[in-house]
């Protein structure tokens, strides 16, 4: 027998575990972080977490490297060298603050667009938005136009709530499953823990993607279909399901516009819009009466297949007028599926089986609620067909539409927020009307008029002048993107440059990489940060960056504020934003200091108090007095509206602690760490279904403070705000858009979901430019901020592009191979590999894996920097010109959303290269390089209590293994 | 296999020496007077030698007595064992022969001993069911082919080294040739449990690690062919050519030269020819 | 000493990897360095950390590999560890007795302190299960998490090892192999269960799931769609005789 004393079989992870949520993605997972003395010693997934139950994927589980990271800024840092060269001088706080805010004091004093405020995926926009508006600039917007508005905005605009955030499947009674273009999306463990119910129920999923890997490799149907393509194979399901009757018609015909009557007249000035009374309620033909009357009227059978024949024109209702769109040829298998690049078969197959979990596998879920207009009911009728879709739909400049075909097939089988069925997350359903309007009313030294971002009903919610101009920078909710309901946070940069709608001075950055990943056409953006006119100055004035590493964007900054990392600061992970809610219970969430900073670095959010405070901007200074002392104190005591505030939990009521409405607490944070860093809030039974028609729905959705006053709405099938831009671009109205835009905005405004092809293949020669090329979010990295972890980087160092079987073959490729790709605006030089699970007009690769050289503390040497490359380079952010001498935007022409997987390429092989192309010449690192060797484990147990804490155990060895020293080509 | 120079020194060097006293011991050598004593510190210094070589190879070099702990399941502690008292009682033999006295019985054992070394070398390799080029009773044989020759060379036999020699390039060529073919089991099909046609996609980290750089080592065919000419030249034709010279006072000690530099070719083919069974996973 | 141990109690612990439902996420590849660089024995480090070849060592690694046959071609995501073998050459070739299999419950395991770092194990294991540690110059291995599963400083339901705990999609399952009632040997027994290279008969305790049939390869097709009417005038008269059946 062997002896085991050798180790410990009962070492303890550590003497104290801190509750907290994890930020290695926005995921939002609780984890429990043992600490050993002050030092943090292993990271695990809190199980009593609703969003990850004790799971952590990856990233999480790495955390520990990342928060000890080589890349860390230390200290605020200024300019010294040219932009984009790297070179620093560390300064202090108060320096740095002093310079920031007397640039923007002058600015907000004179003119506040000229403060650009853009922030990639921070989890405060509620915060940040607010902090904007307050200083009164219009441009401010975060990361959701480059990342997935147009599964959002199709969302709310159609149904209330969206895919992105605030729906959920019902992973536990799904008995078929749909996965439209997602590879790992924001809710990535949920969806890992869901396909893990799924399987082992043996309920069968479907994946819909050009790439068989991750989730879709586990799929037991997968549908490898041409991208930008989604749409019509959709609305050819749909013409399926009609042509078979294979609808919910008592679903249709209670909860959706599908009965209300449509103006038939050519000549009225509500042509296509919903036919109403006096009193504004929508029509419907009355099946019993055959008459029109109000849709909500006392006893009224709604006519699904209404006609309403009236002074010589015929008013037909929505669903006659979807179906006969549908039921045409147009859509038919037969004729889609070859631009699908799939078999009519599986077309036919994937609608049966959806009818069959829809309606033969269907049961009557026991509940009583009440709807809306007062009716009772006993149950709910599941029909257990989840659906979920993320970029691969919304990426294309035909997303919005097919986001929305995806959300009519669901309502067309009664599948919304029903048992089996993608549910709502509160605080949402929301319909779009129940949404603020877009602001952008600026005038010296006040606050904006109102909220930045909003959902605009037509085109007199547009922000651009008399002229049409845009007002915003990014030229969000104008014609060219009319309801780009999140910004356009991928054009910021270009237009600034342009000073096109106008010049600003001082582009603010935070938690985006802009000089890199995230921007289109990364070089030239580089180009253009650096760029100076002609009296030797930047053509962006100034640039302030907050980051946490040493990223490619401090390169390109004047100021750089050095952030916290998540262990170290607070944060609100609020109801008011984007929470940690399930379709059964609302949520939210704080990240609170576990470990104390052992350097000069402030938390972002607080910096933007003090800044503030400084710039005594108006719901941060009364009577010349700070309200807030930092964002813990704003997390607890900020009212946004009264008795509303960023955490529901523990608030003061009038007989104690209470939750949702409620005074501030002084004590808040220490009850959320008290209980694990989280509180949820259970949905009542008699509200979990049905929720946008449900009345006890919106007695707790108004009790919560997620509204003030019940709000119930139809399902929009037929979307009004849509056609009234439709209808403006046809000439009706006073609001007109410039006749450049008239033709293409007629046919993508459509009130039905229509499929028409992304817009760069109209741009870019299909012949020419045969492959669609796209990237994928690796699950072991986080974009471009992974790369700086030791573990994860050897996971994912380099990146090949994936080519599929025909094009290997033609091309005459074999292993080892390099290529260049082109698009119709610039050019790389990359290795490939071959993979044939892949659609045959795809090329792909991992995103963001290629790094700068010298950046993120790593050597010039780096594989991420030699042999890793992004795609971004081929990426414009406009069209390829196409002799109409317009450089149109490559972006979805309804809501602006950045169409990254439009880009059509051509490969050819050339001979191997060494490093890939472009190889952007290095920038310096202000942290230097990290250490040569790492073996992380905690030290002796901490010295001195309340110590900083100290971070790794960093062995420096000279020795360094080579470069694969072992592999030659085989011959 | 990673063709590791210290594993290559260590064989090469340490066969030749096992097999000089393998010789020295049964009385095929000089054994007596100054011409005995230089024999056996020969073999000694290149038995020692290659043994020395092989702990450049542990990661531990300062723990490398505890290899002695499990020679009853360890080839590796067996081949330490056997080292061990092979030098011991070649050095107690050399001793009594330097003091004059017979000393054939024991010399015998030690020969046994030094013959059992090196074929205990060889069963480190042999053994290993991983590595199907290893895995076969060729590779004892052509070690202790080399290790004879070697020792035969050295003791300055001239024609039974010429003899050997010439067997041994049959031999090393065949066990090339059989090796070539040998693939082992194992396919990548039932190390997967994926069917016939499964290809490896990603690795599991886009960089190296110790399995790809000590296992999953690929010579490139043509350097292969190369090689094995050189090799083949070097250690067994070169050297029967010198031999074939009429005696010429430095033809014997050339030829040996030429066999062991000849032998460290070979033997990095041994290794870098070698596959591993981890290498189906990973290409 | 190296031999594997004559008497061996029945308890065969070890994992089940479900290769058909393995995303091949690397959380369990993160969680296992985490928990074992801090716990048993040396920490795993890593070299070149920032530099041109970071390498370092991990005892749990996720392939991928695709597999193109009648159906269409697909990615399999392919876990592997140390599959704590009963007939364990890895621990017979040891030298120094570093290396050894429990009696007790079959776990395979490295005395740090007695390796000499030779290599020889891993070149021994089918596998690729065992790497040397490039810093502390010893043989690291999937311990099973020794260090967790009996660990009286952690909560009765975290006694597993690190990667099964935080496998989100829960393709991995711990458990005794030897108890033919234990739920791995059932999912085994269902799902047909498979050894990685039998023929090495190195006996692995780690059994592994087999991707289940695809939909696209095996003909169970829900049936098509019946149109209720070829005539697009047939349609709407359904459409009305449903809505009056409505109600
Ligand atoms: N691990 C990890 N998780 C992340 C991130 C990360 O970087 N790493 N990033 C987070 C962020 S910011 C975001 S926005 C989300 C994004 O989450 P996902 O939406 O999952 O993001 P992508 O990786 O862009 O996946 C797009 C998928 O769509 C497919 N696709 C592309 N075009 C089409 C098409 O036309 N049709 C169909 N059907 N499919 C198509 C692609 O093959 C790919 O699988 O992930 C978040 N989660
Ligand atoms: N080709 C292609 N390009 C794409 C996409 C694609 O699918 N394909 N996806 C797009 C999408 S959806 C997105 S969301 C973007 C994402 O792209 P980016 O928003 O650029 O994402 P990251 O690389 O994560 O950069 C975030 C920045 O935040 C910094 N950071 C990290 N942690 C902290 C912190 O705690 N505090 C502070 N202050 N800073 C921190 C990082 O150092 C980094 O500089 O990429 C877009 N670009
Ligand atoms: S998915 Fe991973 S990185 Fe994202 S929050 Fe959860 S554990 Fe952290
Ligand atoms: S998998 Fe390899 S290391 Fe593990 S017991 Fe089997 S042979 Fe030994
Ligand atoms: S490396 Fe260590 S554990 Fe492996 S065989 Fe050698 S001594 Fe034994
Ligand atoms: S059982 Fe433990 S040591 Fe083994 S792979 Fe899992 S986490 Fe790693
Ligand atoms: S954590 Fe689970 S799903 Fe992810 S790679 Fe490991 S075994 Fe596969
Ligand atoms: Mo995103």
């Amino acid at each position: 027998m062997k002896d085991d004393s050798h180790f410990d079989p009962s070492p303890a992870p550590g003497d104290a575990v801190r509750k907290t949520t994890c930020y290695m993605c926005a995921c939002r997972c609780g984890i429990d972080v043992h600490m050993k003395g002050e030092e943090v010693a292993y990271i695990e997934g809190n199980r009593d977490h609703p969003v990850n139950k004790g799971v952590l994927c990856a990233k999480g589980a790495a955390g520990i490297m990342q928060h000890n990271s080589a890349a860390r800024l230390r200290a605020p840092l200024r300019r010294v060298g040219e932009r984009g060269e790297g070179k620093f001088e560390e300064i202090t706080w108060d320096e740095a603050l002093g310079i920031v805010a007397k640039r923007l004091g002058r600015i907000r004093e004179t003119d506040p667009k000229k403060l650009a405020f853009f922030t990639g995926r921070d989890q405060s926009q509620s915060f940040t938005g607010y902090w904007a508006q307050q200083f009164g600039t219009p441009n401010y917007a975060a990361h959701g136009g480059f990342c997935s508005v147009n599964m959002a905005a199709a969302g709310i605009y159609t149904i209330g709530g969206a895919f992105w955030e605030f729906m959920s499947p019902d992973w536990e009674a799904a008995k078929l499953f749909l996965l439209f273009g997602t590879s790992e999306d924001h809710d990535s463990n949920p969806i890992k823990l869901g396909l893990a119910k799924l399987k082992e129920r043996g309920t069968p999923i479907v994946a819909v993607n050009p790439i068989r890997t991750g989730y879709n490799a586990i799929a037991d149907e997968w549908v490898g279909i041409t991208p930008g393509t989604d749409g019509l194979f959709v609305l050819s399901l749909i013409h399926c399901l009609l042509k078979a009757g294979k609808i919910d018609l008592d679903y249709l015909s209670r909860w959706t516009n599908a009965p209300c009557l449509l103006d038939g007249d050519p000549k009225s000035r509500t042509y296509g819009l919903i036919l109403r009374d006096e009193g504004g309620r929508a029509l419907v033909m009355d099946r019993a009466s055959r008459k029109p009357v109000p849709w909500d009227a006392a006893g009224v059978k709604p006519d699904l297949a209404g006609r309403w024949r009236h002074a010589g024109t015929t008013h037909a209702s929505v669903f006659l007028t979807l179906s006969d769109r549908y039921l045409s040829d147009e859509y038919a298998p037969e004729t889609v599926a070859p631009k699908c690049g799939l078999d009519p078969a599986q077309i036919h197959r994937i609608s049966a089986r959806i009818a069959h979990a829809a309606f033969d596998q269907s049961w009557q879920h026991e509940q009583d609620w009440t709807d809306f207009r007062g009716e009772h009911h006993t149950h709910v009728t599941a029909r257990p067909v989840s659906i979920h879709a993320m970029r691969g739909i919304s990426a294309h400049s035909n997303g919005f539409q097919t986001a929305r075909a995806i959300h009519l097939l669901q309502v067309l089988i009664g599948a919304v927020d029903v048992p089996g069925a993608t549910r709502f997350k509160p605080p949402y359903p929301k319909a779009a009307a129940s949404h603020p309007r877009p602001h952008a009313d600026t005038h010296a030294g006040q606050p904006l008029d109102g909220p930045h971002l909003g959902f605009p009903l037509g085109p007199e919610d547009l922000l651009v002048d008399e002229a049409s101009a845009p007002l915003r920078l990014d030229k969000a909710f104008s014609w060219e993107n009319p309801i780009s309901v999140h910004g356009l946070m991928h054009m910021a940069i270009s237009n600034a440059y342009a000073g096109d709608p106008y010049e600003i001075d001082t582009l603010f950055l935070y938690m985006a990489n802009m000089a890199w990943n995230s921007s289109m056409n990364t070089q030239a953006v580089m180009g253009m940060l650096s760029d100076k006119d002609e009296n030797g100055d930047y053509v962006i004035p100034f640039i302030v960056h907050a980051d946490a590493y040493s990223s490619e964007t401090v390169a390109y900054a004047d100021i750089v504020l050095p952030d916290m990392t998540y262990l170290e600061r607070h944060d609100c992970i609020s109801l008011l934003d984007r929470p940690i809610s399930e379709p059964d219970h609302a949520g939210d969430a704080i990240r609170w200091p576990v470990v104390a900073p052992d350097r000069d670095v402030r938390p972002f959010q607080s910096v933007l108090v003090d800044l503030a405070n400084r710039l005594g901007l108006p719901g941060f200074v009364e009577g010349g007095e700070p309200l807030h002392s930092d964002y813990a104190d704003y997390m607890q005591m900020h009212e946004r509206r009264p008795g509303v505030g960023p955490l529901a939990g523990w608030r003061i009521g009038e007989t104690g602690l209470t939750d949702g409405r409620g005074a501030p607490n002084a004590g808040q944070i220490d009850q959320y760490i008290a209980a694990g860093g989280f509180k949820t809030y259970a949905v009542p039974e008699a509200a979990r279904y049905m929720k946008p028609f449900n009345a006890a729905w919106w007695d707790w959705s108004c009790d919560m403070g997620f509204t003030d006053a019940p709000a119930p709405y139809l399902f929009e099938l037929w979307s009004e705000p849509l056609r009234r831009f439709q209808m403006a671009a046809e000439g009706i109205g006073a609001r007109q858009p410039p006749e450049h835009l008239r033709a293409r905005m007629r046919l993508t405004h459509d009130p039905l979901p229509i499929w028409y092809p992304p817009l760069e293949d109209g741009h870019a020669d299909p012949v020419e430019y045969p492959f669609y090329v796209l990237t994928q979010r690796p699950a072991a990295m986080y974009h471009s901020w992974g790369g700086q972890n030791p573990w994860l980087r050897q996971i994912h160092g380099e990146n090949v592009l994936y080519l599929p079987t025909n094009l290997w073959r033609s091309g005459g490729f074999s292993e080892g191979d390099w290529a260049r790709v082109e698009s119709a605006h610039s050019e790389i030089t990359v290795p490939v590999a071959h993979m044939a699970a892949l659609n045959e007009n795809t090329v792909w690769t991992w995103n963001a894996i290629g790094k700068r050289r010298g950046a993120w503390a790593l050597s010039p040497e780096a594989p991420e920097a030699q042999r890793g490359f992004l795609v971004n380079h081929l990426i414009h952010e406009l069209l390829p010109e196409k002799g109409d001498g317009l450089r149109w935007s490559n972006s979805d022409p309804v809501t602006g959303q950045a169409a990254w997987f439009d880009c059509r390429v051509k490969v050819e092989r050339v001979p191997r290269e060494r490093i890939s192309h472009p190889a952007i010449a290095r920038q310096d690192s202000p942290v230097g390089q990290g250490p040569s060797v790492v073996a992380r484990s905690t030290g002796e147990p901490d010295p001195a209590p309340g110590m900083m804490s100290y971070i790794l155990k960093f062995l420096f060895m000279n020795k360094r293994l080579r470069a694969n020293p072992h592999k030659e080509d085989e011959q | 296999m990673h063709p590791a120079a210290s594993l290559i020194l260590f064989s090469t060097l340490s066969g030749a020496g096992f097999g000089l006293l393998a010789l020295i011991g049964a009385g095929l050598a000089r054994t007596t007077g100054w011409a005995g004593l230089a024999e056996a510190a020969l073999a000694f210094a290149l038995a020692i030698a290659g043994l020395a070589a092989s702990t450049f190879h542990l990661g531990r070099p300062e723990r490398a007595l505890k290899a002695f702990r499990e020679w009853r399941s360890s080839w590796l502690s067996r081949e330490a064992w056997l080292a061990a008292a092979t030098l011991s009682i070649m050095a107690i033999t050399t001793l009594i022969r330097l003091a004059g006295l017979p000393a054939l019985p024991l010399g015998l054992v030690g020969s046994a001993l030094a013959l059992a070394t090196v074929a205990a070398t060889a069963m480190i390799y042999a053994q290993l069911r991983t590595v199907p080029r290893w895995n076969h009773w060729t590779t004892p044989a052509i070690f202790l082919g080399h290790a004879l020759t070697a020792g035969t060379l050295l003791a300055g036999h001239r024609l039974p080294a010429a003899i050997l020699l010439a067997a041994l390039a049959v031999a090393q060529f065949a066990a090339w040739h059989a090796g070539d073919r040998r693939t082992g089991a194992t396919t990548r099909e039932s190390a997967t449990g994926l069917g016939p046609r499964v290809r490896p996609f990603e690795a599991p980290h886009t960089s190296d690690n110790y399995l790809t750089r000590e296992m999953v080592f690929v010579v490139a065919r043509k350097h292969r062919v190369r090689l094995r000419s050189i090799g083949l030249v070097l250690a067994y034709l070169a050297p029967l050519a010198c031999l074939a010279i009429p005696p010429a006072p430095l033809a014997l000690p050339l030829a040996a030269l030429l066999h062991i530099g000849g032998t460290l070719i070979v033997r990095w083919l041994f290794f870098a020819d070698a596959e591993h069974t981890v290498a189906l996973y990973y290409r | 000493m190296t031999d594997l141990p004559e008497t061996r109690s029945t308890k065969k612990l070890g994992l089940v990897i479900d290769l058909d439902t393995c995303v091949g996420c690397h959380a369990c590849v993160v969680a296992c360095k985490a928990w074992n660089t801090e716990n048993y024995g040396a920490a795993l480090a890593d070299t070149d950390a920032h530099g041109a070849a970071p390498s370092g060592a991990f005892v749990n690694r996720i392939h991928s590999y695709e597999v193109t046959g009648d159906g269409a071609p697909r990615i399999v995501h392919f876990p592997k560890s140390c599959l704590h073998c009963e007939d364990a050459p890895c621990v017979t070739v040891c030298p120094t007795g570093a290396s050894y299999k429990r009696a007790e419950d079959g776990i395979v395991l490295v005395n740090e302190d007695q390796c000499i770092g030779c290599g020889l194990c891993a070149w021994a294991c089918p596998y690729g299960a065992r790497e040397q540690d490039p810093v502390a110059k010893v043989m690291k291995k999937c311990t099973l998490c020794v260090d967790r599963i009996d660990n009286e400083n952690l909560p009765e339901a975290d006694r597993i090892p690190a990667c099964v705990r935080t496998c989100p999609s829960k393709a991995r399952h711990f458990g005794d192999l030897g108890d033919p009632d234990s739920h791995v040997s059932q999912l085994v027994e269902a799902r047909g269960g498979m050894d990685l290279a039998p023929e090495q008969g190195t006996r692995p305790v780690n059994k592994y799931l087999p991707p289940r049939p695809k939909e696209d390869e095996i003909d169970v097709l829900a049936p098509l769609l019946a149109p209720v009417a070829e005539e697009p005038k047939g349609w709407l008269g359904w459409l009305d005789r449903a809505l009056d059946r409505l109600g």
